[in-house]
C-alpha cells in the first residue's frame, strides 16, 4: 500500500513541478514542487513513526482527539485566515509561522471518534435512531467547516459518515433513507421531479414498514419535505460564486467568461490530452494559464492534458488498488474499531478522488477539494500520510 | 459480504470516472484538441498597406507611414470599460468617443475594441512602459495614411476612415472586419478595392489573459498583400501652383484637362481642408467643424458646384448651331447689333449699349455680342437647343472617375418650365438660354469637358483621373457634328479674345496661344458676379494641348479675375512641358505692370 502511495505522491510532486512550468511568469506556482517534495519527506518520516503506534492508542485518543479537533475548528472560524488560491475562506490556522488546515486533522479525529462510537455497539444499527448519535458526531465538525465556508471539506465529512455506517453493517435501505433528505434537497429544484421522488420514497418506506418505527418513517418524510421547503431559501443564501458553479455545472456555456470558465478550460485540457497526452510539462492549456488552480484543485486536469487517458486511468487505477487494499485490511482487521476507522479514511479519500476528478470533466459541480497525495498542500499531504500510516498500523495490528 | 459490496461501490465510482474520461479523451478528443487550439491561438490581422497614390510624374499624393493602433482584447464589458477609463490618462479620448466605445464594449459579441488607430508615439511608449497595469491592451503597428500635399488636391484624392458596421457586412467576402481603413471620398473611395489590398493573418499563441506569448509556426499564415498603387493624370506641381495663385480668401475651382487624352491635369477646389486630420479616428468635433464651416471646405466645387455658365455658354450656342447646320461661321445675323434686339413683344439688351454692329461668328465670340447670339438662339429654336444640349450631356455628370459628381441643371425639354415654374416656355426662352442665362447651371468640370470637344475634333471623352495607356481618342462620350473648318472658326473667335481688342488681351501669353472666353455670370440676389474663364492653350501655331477652366465664386469679372488665373495656370504647365524656364511674370498685364517690354500679342 505504501508503495502505491509513494508512487502517487512522487507523481504529485512531478505534476506540481509541471504546473509551475508556464509561459506566464507566476510567482505562485513556480518552485512549489520543492516545498511539496520537502513535505513529502516529512510526511513519509511521520508515516513511518505513526505506523509503529499500537492500535489501542488510537482508540484512547479518539474522544479527546475529536474534542480537540472540533475545538480547533471552532477557533479557526474566529481567527483563521484564507490563503492564496482560497482567499475569503478562513480555513487556515497559523501557529508559529506554520500554517495548517485544522479540518484535515479533524477528518482523522472524526473518523476515529465515529469508529470508536460504532465499535461499542454490539450489533449493526437497525433503526434510524441508531444513526442519530453518529450523525450528530459528524454533523458538528461538518457544520463548523461549512461555516468557513468550505463545501468540499464538508463533503468529505459526509463521506466519512456513510462509509463508516456502511461498514458498521447498516442495512442499505436505512442508508438510503438517511441520505434521502440530501437527495430531496437537490431534486427540489424541479417540483415535478421532487413530487415523483417523494411518492417513490413513501412507497419505499411502506415496503420497509415492518423494520422501522412509524415515527421514523414520518421523520424521513418530514425531513424530505423540509429539505424541499428550504431548498429555495438555501439556494438564495448561497454565495454568488457557489450558485454560479452549480448553474454552470448544468450548462457551462451559461457564463463562459466567469463561472463556466474553469469547467470549460478544464474539460478542454483533459479532452485535448487524448489517449497519450501532450507530454510532461507540455500541456498548452496549463502552460498558458488557461487552467485555474492547476497545482491544487485542478491538478487532475494537468494530468489529463499531459498524460492523456493512459495517465488518468493509471492514477485512478492506483487509487482503486489503494481502496481495495484498504477494504481488504478492514476485512482482515480483528477489531471492529480498526475496520470502521479504515472505512472512515476510505470515505474521505473516495469522496476527494471522485469529486476532484469528477469536477475536472463535469461529472460533479466545481468544488474546492484537492486530490489526495497529488494536489499541492502541505498539511493535506501530511495528514493523508498520517492517515495512511494509521491504516498501516491497523493492518499490522494483531492484538 | 460487506467488503464485496464496498469493492463494488468503489469500482462503480471509479468506473464512472474512467468511462467519462474515456469518452472525453479518446472518443471526443479531437473536438477538445481543436478547442484547445482555438483557445490559445489568435488570428491577428496584419493590415495591408494601402496602395500609394501618385501624380503623373510619380510625386506622392497619398502614402503610408508607420502608426500605432491601440485596442483592448475582448473581456467582460465592465473590465473593458474600466481599462478604457484608465486609458483616458494616456490617450486623447473625449466624452463622446468614450461613450461610443463603451457602448461598443457592452453590445454584440466579444471582439477587440479599437480605441485608436493612430496613437501618438509618446503615448504608445508610455503605455508600453505600463504594460503590467494594462495587461489586456493590444498595441499594433499599422500603416497610417499620409497626404504630403496636405490641402492641395484634398478633394480629388479624398480621405480615409474606419469601416462601419454596414460596410463590414457588405464586404464580408473580401474579409472586411472592424478596424479596416477604407476610402471615404475622392480617389481613395473611387479606387478603394484597388488600393485596399488583402490583409494578412498571423497566428499567435496567447495566454489566458490574452497576452501574446509568441508566434505560432504550425498554422497557415496569410501574407498580407499591399494594395495596388494608383497613378493619376494629375500634376501635383501644377495643383500647388494653382493653390499659390488662386485669389486669397476666394472660393471656386480650376480644371485643367489634357486635350489629347482627356486626362485631368488639375482639379482644384477652394477652400480646401487637410485630409491628414482624417488619417486617424476622426475626432467628432473636428468633423463637425469642417461640416459646419460656412465656407464648406469639404465641398468639391469643381465637380459638385453648379453655376450659371454666362458668356462661355455662347460657345455652346455656337456649337449647337453649327452642329445643326443652321448657320455657317461667316454668315452674319439679319439684325446688326445696335445694343438691343427685339423679339416678340420684348426687347433683349446687349451688354454694350452702343452696339457691336454686324459680326460673323468669330467676331461675335470675340466681342461676346448678345444680339448675335439672341438671333442664333432664335434660329436654333428652343426645342432643338434643348435636344442637342441634352445630347452633349449638359445636365448630366461627365463620368469622371470620382464617386460623386454633380450634373448641374439643364432643361430636358419644355416640360421643365411647367414643372418648375408652372408655365409653358415661350420661344424667347431660347434667346435667354443662348447667352448662358435662364434655368441652366453647369459645373466647372462640365464646361471644361465641353471646351475639350471644341479643342479636339468635336468629341470629348469623360475626363479621367486614372492614368491609363489606352485612354483618349477612342472613348468619346459624345461628339459634335461640326466640320473641322467650322470648329476652327469657333477657336478663331476664342483666339481673338486674348488678342488686342479682346476682353482678355491682358491675359495673353508670350510663348503660348491662349484661346479663351470670359464670363461674368449674374449670381442673383444682388451678390457679386461669378467670374468664368474657359480656355484652350498650346504653343503658337500648333495643335492645342490643354483645356483650362476657372470659376471664382462671386469673383467679379471674368477678364479681371478668372482669365489671369487660367493664363498663369496654362503658362506654368506648358512651360514645364516644353522646357521653358518658368517665371512669375507671365501674362501681358503682368509684363506691363512690371515694366517689361513685350513683343507679342499684337
Amino acid at each position: 500500500m505504501l508503495i502505491v502511495l509513494l508512487l502517487l505522491s512522487t507523481f504529485g510532486v512531478g505534476m506540481i513541478y509541471s504546473a509551475g512550468v508556464l509561459e506566464v511568469t507566476s510567482s505562485v506556482t513556480q518552485g512549489l514542487w520543492i516545498r511539496q517534495a520537502t513535505f513529502l519527506g516529512v510526511a513519509v518520516v511521520a508515516c513511518l513513526i505513526v505506523a509503529r503506534i499500537p492500535l489501542r492508542w488510537f482508540e484512547w485518543v479518539a474522544v479527546p482527539g475529536y474534542v480537540l479537533g472540533v475545538g480547533v475548528l471552532a477557533v479557526t472560524l474566529v481567527v483563521g485566515t484564507g490563503t492564496g488560491t482560497a482567499e475569503g475562506i478562513s480555513s487556515f490556522l497559523s501557529i508559529g509561522g506554520f500554517r495548517f488546515q485544522p479540518a484535515e486533522a479533524a477528518k482523522i479525529s472524526t473518523a476515529l471518534a465515529l469508529a470508536a462510537l460504532l465499535a461499542r455497539r454490539e450489533e449493526p444499527p437497525r433503526y434510524l435512531r441508531d444513526l442519530l448519535t453518529p450523525a450528530a458526531l459528524v454533523g458538528l465538525p461538518l457544520v463548523l467547516v461549512l461555516l468557513q465556508p468550505d463545501l468540499g471539506t464538508a463533503l468529505a465529512f459526509i463521506g466519512i459518515f456513510f462509509a463508516v455506517i456502511f461498514w458498521a453493517g447498516t442495512p442499505w435501505p436505512l442508508i438510503l433513507f438517511a441520505a434521502s433528505p440530501g437527495l430531496g434537497l437537490i431534486l427540489a429544484f424541479s417540483l415535478r421531479v421532487w413530487a415523483v421522488y417523494i411518492v417513490l420514497l413513501a412507497i419505499g418506506l411502506y415496503l420497509y414498514r415492518f423494520r422501522l418505527y412509524l415515527v421514523e418513517s414520518v421523520v424521513v418524510i418530514l425531513g424530505n419535505v423540509a429539505a424541499g421547503a428550504v431548498a429555495q431559501p438555501l439556494w438564495n443564501s448561497l454565495a454568488g460564486y457557489q450558485r454560479n458553479r452549480l448553474l454552470v455545472f448544468l450548462d457551462p456555456s451559461l457564463d463562459p467568461r466567469n463561472a463556466g470558465w474553469q469547467l470549460i478550460q478544464s474539460k478542454v485540457a483533459v479532452g485535448s490530452g487524448g489517449l497519450f497526452g501532450k507530454g510532461f510539462t507540455a500541456g498548452t492549456q496549463k502552460r498558458l494559464a488557461f487552467l485555474p488552480e492547476q497545482h491544487t484543485d485542478f491538478i487532475f486536469s494537468v494530468v489529463g492534458e499531459e498524460f492523456g487517458f493512459v495517465g488518468t486511468s493509471v492514477i485512478l487505477t492506483l487509487f482503486g488498488l489503494l481502496f481495495f487494499r484498504m477494504i481488504s485490511v478492514a476485512e482482515a482487521a480483528k477489531r471492529s474499531f480498526a475496520g470502521l476507522f479504515i472505512f472512515g479514511i476510505l470515505g474521505v479519500w473516495l469522496t476527494h478522488v471522485f469529486v476532484n476528478a469528477g469536477m475536472t470533466i463535469g461529472v460533479v459541480p466545481v468544488t474546492g477539494i484537492p486530490l489526495p497525495f497529488i494536489s499541492y498542500g502541505g498539511s493535506f499531504l501530511l495528514m493523508s500520510w498520517i492517515a495512511a500510516a494509521m491504516v498501516v498500523a491497523v493492518a499490522g495490528d494483531d492484538s | 459480504m460487506l467488503a464485496a459490496r464496498a469493492r463494488i461501490v468503489v469500482m462503480a465510482m471509479l468506473g464512472v470516472l474512467v468511462a467519462v474520461l474515456f469518452r472525453a479523451q479518446v472518443l471526443r478528443s479531437s473536438d477538445w484538441l481543436l478547442q484547445s487550439q482555438s483557445n490559445r491561438l489568435r488570428a491577428l490581422t496584419i493590415p495591408a498597406p494601402r496602395g500609394v497614390i501618385r501624380d503623373r510624374d510619380g510625386r506622392v499624393l497619398a502614402d503610408n507611414v508607420p502608426g500605432y493602433s491601440v485596442s483592448i482584447v475582448p473581456d467582460r464589458a465592465d473590465s473593458m470599460i474600466s481599462t478604457l477609463r484608465r486609458l483616458r490618462g494616456h490617450l486623447e479620448l473625449n466624452d463622446a468617443r468614450f461613450e461610443e466605445l463603451s457602448a461598443q464594449a457592452r453590445s454584440g459579441p466579444p471582439r477587440p475594441l479599437l480605441v485608436s488607430v493612430d496613437a501618438p508615439f509618446d503615448a504608445v511608449a508610455a503605455l508600453q512602459e505600463r504594460r503590467s497595469s494594462f495587461p489586456r491592451l493590444l498595441i499594433e503597428a499599422r500603416p497610417k495614411r499620409r497626404y504630403p500635399a496636405e490641402r492641395v488636391g484634398a478633394h480629388v484624392i479624398g480621405y480615409v476612415g474606419e469601416i462601419n458596421e454596414t460596410e463590414v457586412e457588405a464586404r464580408e467576402d473580401e474579409g472586411a472586419e472592424p478596424g479596416w481603413i477604407v476610402g471615404r471620398s475622392g480617389i481613395e473611395a473611387q479606387y478603394e478595392s484597388t488600393l485596399q489590398g488583402r490583409p494578412g493573418v498571423r497566428y499567435v499563441e496567447v495566454d489566458a489573459e490574452g497576452r501574446i506569448v509568441g508566434s505560432f509556426a504550425g498554422m497557415r499564415t496569410v501574407i498580407e498583400e499591399p494594395g495596388t498603387d494608383v497613378d493619376l493624370n494629375l500634376d501635383l506641381e501644377l495643383m500647388e501652383w494653382i493653390d499659390h495663385i488662386f485669389p486669397d480668401g476666394m472660393k471656386g475651382s480650376v480644371v485643367v484637362l489634357d486635350v489629347e487624352t482627356g486626362g485631368v491635369l488639375a482639379l482644384y477646389s477652394a477652400p480646401a481642408f487637410d485630409p491628414n486630420v482624417f488619417a486617424g479616428v476622426v475626432d467628432r468635433s473636428e468633423w463637425d467643424r469642417l461640416v459646419q464651416d460656412p465656407e464648406s471646405p469639404l465641398y468639391h466645387r469643381a465637380v459638385m458646384g453648379s453655376y450659371p455658365p454666362g458668356s462661355p455658354w455662347k460657345l455652346a450656342t455656337a456649337a449647337i448651331a453649327l452642329d445643326l447646320g443652321v448657320v455657317t461661321p461667316s454668315q452674319r445675323m439679319p439684325v446688326s447689333c445696335q445694343g438691343s434686339y427685339v423679339f416678340g413683344n420684348r426687347s433683349y439688351g446687349c451688354w454694350k449699349p452702343e452696339g457691336h454692329g454686324s459680326l460673323d461668328l468669330a467676331g461675335a465670340i470675340q466681342h461676346s455680342c448678345n444680339v448675335y447670339f439672341y438671333q442664333l438662339g432664335a434660329e436654333i429654336g428652343l426645342a432643338r437647343m434643348l435636344e442637342v444640349g441634352n445630347r452633349l450631356g449638359f445636365g448630366r455628370p461627365c463620368g469622371i472617375d470620382l464617386p460623386t459628381e454633380g450634373g448641374g441643371t439643364f432643361p430636358e425639354g419644355p416640360e421643365f418650365w411647367e414643372r418648375r415654374f408652372g408655365y409653358r416656355p415661350q420661344e424667347g426662352e431660347a434667346l435667354v438660354l443662348a447667352i448662358g442665362q435662364g434655368p441652366n447651371d453647369q459645373t466647372p468640370l462640365k464646361m471644361a469637358q465641353f471646351i475639350l470637344a471644341i479643342a479636339r475634333d468635336g468629341s470629348a471623352p469623360a475626363p479621367s483621373l486614372l492614368r491609363s495607356e489606352t485612354a483618349g481618342a477612342n472613348d468619346a462620350s459624345w461628339s459634335l457634328d461640326i466640320p473641322p473648318e467650322h470648329l476652327e472658326q469657333v477657336r478663331e473667335g476664342m483666339r481673338r479674345v486674348t488678342r488686342q481688342g479682346g476682353t482678355a488681351y491682358l491675359s495673353s501669353l508670350e510663348h503660348f496661344d491662349l484661346l479663351g472666353k470670359t464670363g461674368t455670370a449674374q449670381s442673383g440676389g444682388g451678390r457679386p458676379t461669378h467670374a468664368w474663364f474657359t480656355a484652350i492653350a498650346g504653343p503658337y501655331g500648333e495643335a492645342p494641348e490643354i483645356v483650362a477652366v476657372a470659376l471664382v465664386e462671386f469673383g467679379g469679372s471674368g477678364s479681371g479675375v478668372a482669365a489671369p488665373l487660367v493664363a498663369k495656370t496654362a503658362d506654368f504647365y506648358l512651360r514645364g512641358k516644353h522646357g521653358i524656364p518658368r517665371d512669375t511674370i507671365q501674362t501681358l498685364g503682368e509684363h506691363l505692370r512690371a515694366g517689361r517690354s513685350t513683343a507679342w500679342g499684337r
